[in-house]
């Protein structure tokens, strides 16, 4: 064995953390997702991104198990997802956001932030009603828990009480955020979370991903329209169009692809 | 109007802060105690205490149900069949109907020399729990891919079919020629609840019965106030606000409303069996429509989803319906000349009420928690509005 040969950095794979393997979702005779593979390595920021009506948001109504994929197969890890149930793909670590926000409006913040936990939770039935000392004490630790959340993700105490429906729109993305975070997941799904904000609050979340991914080791994927933040945030992104993956790689190398120009951004113009 | 309300909320405040935090414990154990004593202040057959015991009876029912509507938000439009099929628990394990069977567990004396199946009252009421969260659970099924209205249909369908089986039960032979109902002769002679110790019940002295669903009453109110404020309670909520986020967030769609649909079920059917005992016979006849409609007012009349406010309108309702309309008020249309006695006219009282209600009050004579704060607390409308985004792609499970 050559000593020089071990270090290599390519060679050793990274870690992936979700793999999509030629993925494919047909609504009727619309093929709104068409063959896609990718994956995301572990603690990265991945981008996806295209034009309206590519097919984002199916493939990540797919991922997290709202939609079932007509062809193909998703692996979290090393598990096949491809069929399981939202909720326990959930239990397996993954959360997201929606693209228009989908808060329990007649809850509290606090208890939107603690739904989002229930997936590590055990009470059932006979705990709910009975209460045992551990029920009592999972209910608190949850409750605390998720006033820490939503403090971390930058909410004030008088927030934290008000119903979800009566917050402003920038609190309910962060309320919305810290739901995700309290199902303690290893992946994030963000569906457009910039969208509506100023230049200002964007560049916030941007840096807040950051913090998501550096202090919680978390791995992010991310749908975003706002290319300021997708050049700034991501470590690779991935361009749909008409469902067909048309470009993935670094940001740079993306923007400067052609195919990508044409079908993204001179659109757009 | 808006001022008055103002007004209103301040002096509700102001009385809050006034009285001490453990005030509502405090009014919780008071109301216990008065509901015990209460039948000591009337005659012991009275027609009073006879309209208490059905109020109390159809306020379990109106719990049952409120879970199931206003907890969970599933529209339950065959609740009747729950009380029926509790009812029928009762006639089958509590009289001589299977006259072949021979069977007694802790019954009376007299009982336990008749023919038939003959359990303990106490055993037919869990057996009764279970027969009808098994019946919700197989209502609930076809309707988990369902929302709103359609969940209607089929829960109206499903009380209609559990009526008319009761009806035509009387020619479905079950073996040894007996059969599965009696149809609308209806099963008599069945056992009335009876405790070692304390003796079999009867018609002369009502007080047991108010007691022993009285006891009924705080168990089911102590299980869905524990229900309320839990992890499944917290679920039901959710799935009745958002559905497709609630299951990304890892509520698991299935068990979680079998699970309101079994336990709404539970109760009805247990109010149900002490409704079969207490008429003294189960009559197919009792099972109409019409009584799931009654059972939802109640709950929508107390305040959807409110726990007390279900309490409150199975009261109300049960009152108005077997005291106030035949005992005080029956008379009053002779008295001021009509040919008509108001029993005649109720559903068109209850009409009348509910007309009332939705302008007054749509809300309920106690509405929940959230309600209130939905309805009270000032909504910024320019933010109210960005949130409502237009087009949900997501919304497809």
């Amino acid at each position: 064995m050559n000593p020089t040969e071990t270090p290599a950095p390519p060679a050793p794979p990274v870690v992936s953390v979700l793999r999509a393997e030629h993925v494919t979702k047909t609504f009727g005779g619309l093929v709104a997702v068409n063959d896609i593979s990718f994956d995301i390595p572990q603690h990265s920021i991945v981008s996806l991104i295209g034009p309206n009506g590519a097919g984002k948001t199916t493939l990540f109504n797919m991922l997290t198990g709202l939609y079932r994929p007509t062809e193909g197969r998703i692996l979290l890890g090393e598990r096949d997802i491809t069929r399981a149930r939202p909720d326990v793909i959930t239990k397996h670590g993954v959360a997201r956001t929606f693209q228009n926000i989908r808060l329990f409006g007649a809850m509290t913040a606090v208890e939107n932030v603690m739904v989002g936990h229930h997936a590590r939770m055990r009470a059932g039935l006979f705990g709910s009603i009975f209460r045992p000392p551990w029920v009592r004490r999972e209910e608190r630790e949850t409750r605390e828990h998720a006033r820490e959340l939503l403090a971390y993700v930058g909410l004030r105490e008088p927030v934290f009480d008000r119903l979800a429906a009566q917050l402003p729109y920038g609190d309910q993305r962060r309320v919305e955020i810290a739901r995700a975070l309290a199902s303690q997941p290893r992946l994030l799904l963000l569906d457009e979370p910039t969208a509506g904000m100023n230049p200002h609050e964007s560049q916030a979340l941007t840096e807040f991903m950051q913090t998501l991914r550096d202090e919680l080791k978390l791995t992010i994927l991310l749908i975003e329209h706002d290319m300021k933040v997708v050049m700034g945030v991501s470590e690779r992104v991935t361009v749909l169009d008409y469902g067909k993956k048309i470009a993935e790689g670094e940001p740079a190398v993306v923007r400067a692809d052609p195919g990508v120009i044409e079908a993204y951004l001179g659109r757009q113009e | 109007m808006s001022e008055l309300r103002a007004q209103l909320q301040e002096w509700r405040s102001a009385v809050d802060n006034w009285l001490p935090p453990w005030w509502r414990r405090a009014l919780v154990a008071l109301l216990i105690v008065v509901g015990i004593v209460l039948p000591l202040l009337f005659s012991s057959a009275s027609g009073f205490m006879n309209a208490t015991i059905i109020a109390v009876a159809y306020a379990v029912m109106s719990l049952g149900l409120n879970i199931v509507v206003g907890f969970a938000g599933l529209l339950d439009l065959g609740y009747v069949a729950f009380y029926a099929l509790g009812a029928y628990s009762l006639g089958w394990f509590g009289s001589g109907f299977f006259f072949k069977a021979h069977i007694h567990v802790l019954v009376s004396p007299v009982a336990s020399t008749l023919p038939g199946v003959h359990l303990n009252f106490i055993l037919i009421l869990i057996g009764a729990g279970l027969i009808c969260a098994a019946a919700g659970v197989v209502i609930g099924l076809p309707t988990l891919r369902l929302r709103g209205d359609y969940i209607a249909i089929v829960t109206l369908a499903f009380g209609e079919i559990i009526g008319v089986v009761a009806v035509n039960g009387q020619s479905v032979h079950v073996g040894d020629g007996m059969t599965l109902t009696a149809g609308n002769l209806g099963i008599s002679a069945v056992d009335q609840p009876y405790f070692p110790g304390i003796g079999s019940f009867n018609l002369l002295n009502l007080r047991p019965w108010y007691w022993l669903i009285f006891a009924i009453l705080l168990v089911v109110l102590f299980v869905n106030l524990r229900l309320r404020d839990s992890r499944l309670g917290r679920a039901w909520v959710a799935l009745r606000e958002d559905e497709v986020a609630a299951v990304s967030m890892g509520i698991p769609l299935v068990k979680t409303k079998l699970l309101a649909y079994a336990i709404g079920a539970a109760f009805g059917g247990m109010s149900g069996a002490f409704f079969g005992t207490y008429y003294t016979e189960v009559n197919a006849g009792q099972f109409q429509f019409g009584f799931s409609i009654f059972i939802l007012a109640m709950v929508i009349i107390g305040g959807l989803g409110s726990i007390w406010g279900a309490v409150v309108g199975g009261l109300a309702l049960g009152y108005i319906n077997n005291y106030l309309i035949p005992d005080v008020l029956n008379g009053i249309p002779a008295k001021l000349g009509f040919n008509f006695q108001l029993t005649e006219v109720e559903f068109g009282i209850f009409g009348f009420l509910l007309v009332i209600m939705m302008v007054l009050r749509p809300q309920g004579l106690i509405p929940e928690r959230r309600r209130r704060l939905e309805l009270t607390a000032e909504i910024a409308p320019a933010d109210a509005q960005l949130a409502e985004a237009p087009g949900t792609p997501g919304d497809g499970t």
